[in-house]
């Protein structure tokens, strides 16, 4: 007995000496973070490795949420260099770096990506409106009376806007998990939310339940959640041309033969109304580096040039071919020259 | 008494045979349907995935010339590395197009050739460097747009969405010319992801697996047996193995993701191993397929007879020389045949991975079990997630390899035990 416990302790210990030979160092950069940047992050590592003969830098798809929390854990090799996100920072997300001495972040915001309602190509073109969406998604609708909440009746596009076609409402999108759905929530529920006016009012006095009336979706059947691949909500729309479906405009523009958008508000979302602000449903896109790993693991900088370049992110850039919205072209210079200067954030950002 | 007994009998009959016969219908209607998932799935995923196989070319002839690309010597490297390589491939196309003159134009007729070729032109010339100067007749990869359309176009369903008229037109001309052309798609087998679909490979996938399921079988196969035979020849009979033996079955229908969470939390978290590479995913998957091996381990073992044992011993053999000498060799068929579906199944996993970073864009093709990888069945994952039309023949395609690794481990698996297995 005696022996094989000499065994084994001597294999563990060579076993926690191999690794944590491992753990000292690393020689390629490592990116986390959104599943609506992964695919724009991912051409410019592969860009960078390619014309750089560096490493080229792995990117796990986490979402936004997971990105963070992985990138605040801490300083040194263990830890990611740069997270992606497809919303900014949150202060509490801010907070908790600073807890565990990830001081300097450097923000970033790239572009834009512009969420599309879509249907398949042979159904009949709609025009909602973000009120209309809120009223046929949100799980508790407001009625002609003041401050009364009744949970949604509404089954048919029809009941919630008489313009609309009395086709019943089946909308396909992203579960809680992805960061379209919040995005959706924020930008196109609450956008119609806010046009009851005690509702908006509420925002000022009890911020959460303003939250829970404009944020929740209902879950009754008539919002279907189709898991975070947008590809199977195309395919489904086409199997089902009375469906609504939500994703974002990179798979709306690869897939131009089989569905279309829905105008929101009378605009379309095109290239130009996403980057013009006029499309309502858009959303900024960032990725945040630690500047603590920069130097020490290589590559970083290089990376950040390539990322900032205007053949990247500018307006006839790659990053453009694949669906990203690019920034007007003084934020692009602006944010250029910040990260090339390695500014960090200060903290006294807006953070929500 | 007894004629009444015949009576029923016989009246009976024509019910006892309805009934088998009714068994024997839904026996072959489970075969039946069983063999016709199999069959809609191959032919579905054939049908798709067949064309990734070829990539559309096109022939350019190409002058490896310094001033195309705005280099001024061809010696100095610093150059070298900021050249505009993609130009070699831009201007012969030009020069085959000189009516096209306009800006945004001359950027539609670019997008014809794949972004890949400046590199390729790069690592030509570096290889080879007497070529500068000189001119080459070459088929360049064209970029993925061009290929889905040709590919649709060929099949007389053209889609055409995301080209515009010229590029359609120049298209048909230089299919005219027999200029463009379907060819075996070498890269696919060449190279590691990419987020160009024309230039992404299945290699970098494949390493990956190679590395993490060697690894995988070395840790678990060798750790596996000896528990199996421990148990089965040495341990004592009383409740605690009784424990473990329930356990050792629990722990083999754990779902795999747990075993994820468990890397994250010792092996990440308290060991600090990088993420992303094949050790982890190695160990992680070893701790997943180590159960299947002792449950099938210990089933060969226990088949084997003890006539066996009893000769052994009778001649004066040891416990240990018994096992060692007789039980193991006869019991490794058995063995094997667990060990190769348990890896089967390791290697189809991508749950357990994803907590443990490799599910990832990773580029580069491994060079070693501790470089970031990705596997197969993640490949898959990543690519049908993409939103370039032309990943969805790349996703089938990766199906059907690795659908093809799997059946020549079980053939493995079926051959193995065909050829070893004694019976008694």
């Amino acid at each position: 007995m005696r022996s094989i416990m000499s065994i084994l302790s001597v294999f563990s210990i060579l076993l926690s000496a191999l690794l944590s030979s491992y753990a000292m160092s690393r020689d390629g950069i490592q990116v986390v973070g959104s599943s609506t940047v992964y695919p724009f992050s991912t051409v410019v590592a592969e860009r960078y490795g390619r014309s750089s003969g560096n490493l080229t830098p792995t990117i796990e798809s986490t979402g936004s949420g997971g990105g963070m929390k992985l990138f605040c854990s801490g300083v040194g090799v263990n830890h990611p260099d740069i997270t992606n996100s497809s919303r900014r920072m949150k202060k509490s997300e801010f907070e908790r770096c600073i807890e565990n001495g990830v001081e300097e972040i450097i923000e970033v915001q790239i572009g834009y990506d512009g969420i599309v309602i879509a249907n398949a190509l042979k159904a009949a073109a709609l025009n909602i409106s973000r009120k209309d969406l809120f009223l046929a998604l949100a799980e508790m609708v407001p009625t002609e009376k003041e401050r009364e909440l009744i949970e949604n009746p509404y089954t048919s596009w029809k009941e919630v806007n008489s313009d609309l076609p009395d086709l019943e409402i089946e909308v396909f999108g992203p579960p809680p998990t992805s960061g379209t759905r919040d995005a959706f929530a924020e930008l196109g529920l609450e956008g119609g939310c806010k046009t009851f006016d005690w509702i908006a009012k509420l925002k000022k006095s009890d911020k959460n339940e303003y939250k829970r009336i404009c944020h929740t979706i209902r879950e009754d059947g008539h919002y279907i959640e189709a898991g975070e691949n947008d590809n199977l909500i195309v395919q489904k729309l086409n199997a089902n041309p009375d469906a609504l479906g939500i994703f974002g405009f990179s798979f709306l523009d690869q897939n131009a033969d089989k569905v279309k958008a829905s105008k929101i508000e009378s605009i379309d979302p095109t290239f130009d109304s996403i980057a013009d602000k006029s499309y309502s449903i858009s959303r900024p896109l960032y990725f945040y580096v630690k500047k603590a790993h920069i130097g020490v693991v290589p590559g970083i900088e290089g990376f950040l040039r390539e990322f900032t370049s205007e053949r990247a992110w500018g307006e006839d850039g790659y990053l453009a071919d694949k669906g990203m919205i690019p920034l007007p072209e003084e934020e692009r210079f602006l944010a250029a020259k910040n990260t090339r200067d390695l500014i960090p954030m200060t903290g006294k950002e807006a953070l929500q | 008494m007894s004629k009444d007994n015949r009576k029923k009998i016989r009246e009976s009959l024509a019910k006892r045979n309805r009934s088998e016969r009714h068994f024997q219908w839904f026996g072959k209607l489970g075969v039946i349907l069983g063999l016709a998932a199999v069959v809609l799935l191959f032919v579905d995923i054939i049908s798709k995935g067949s064309g990734a196989f070829r990539a559309t070319y096109i022939q350019l002839e190409i002058e490896y010339d310094p001033d195309a690309i705005g280099v001024l010597d061809v010696n100095d490297t610093e150059e070298l590395i900021f050249a505009n390589w993609q130009n070699f491939a831009k201007k012969s196309l030009r020069d085959l197009f000189p009516e096209v003159t306009k800006r945004g134009e001359k950027r539609k007729l670019n997008n014809l050739v794949s972004e890949g070729a400046g590199f390729d032109f790069r690592d030509q010339l570096t290889q080879s460097p007497n070529l500068w100067g000189t001119k080459e007749t070459l088929w360049i990869l064209a970029d993925d747009d061009i290929d889905t359309y040709y590919k649709s176009w060929l099949d007389d369903d053209p889609f055409s969405a995301r080209l515009t008229s010229e590029q359609i037109k120049w298209i048909d001309q230089l299919h005219s010319k027999g200029l463009i052309a379907l060819k075996f798609n070498t890269k696919f087998f060449e190279r590691g992801d990419s987020r160009e679909p024309e230039q992404a490979g299945i290699k970098g996938a494949l390493i990956g697996s190679f590395f993490t399921l060697v690894l995988t079988l070395l840790m678990s196969f060798p750790m596996g047996v000896t528990a199996a035979i421990y148990l089965e020849e040495f341990a004592p009979k009383n409740k605690w193995t009784d424990l473990i033996e329930v356990n050792i079955n629990n722990l083999a229908a754990v779902p795999s993701i747990i075993f994820g969470l468990l890397g994250l939390a010792i092996f990440i978290n308290f060991f600090g191993i990088p993420r992303s590479i094949p050790v982890l995913g190695a160990i992680v998957l070893a701790l997943m397929t180590l159960p299947t091996i002792i449950i099938t381990s210990r089933a060969a073992i226990k088949s084997v007879p003890p006539s066996i044992r009893e000769a052994a011993l009778g001649v004066g053999a040891s416990k240990f020389q018994t096992t060692l000498h007789h039980v193991l060799p006869l019991s490794l068929p058995g063995m094997l045949t667990g060990a190769i579906i348990g890896m089967a199944r390791a290697l189809g996993e991508t749950a357990p991975l994803l907590m443990i970073g490799m599910v990832a864009f990773i580029v580069d093709i491994p060079g070693g079990f501790t470089d970031p990888a990705t596997v197969l069945p993640v490949q898959i994952f990543l690519w049908i997630d993409s939103p370039e039309r032309a990943f969805v023949e790349k996703t089938s395609a990766a199906i059907i390899i690795l659908l093809s690794f799997l059946m020549v481990m079980n053939f493995i698996a079926v051959y193995l035990r065909k050829r070893l297995e004694r019976r008694w």
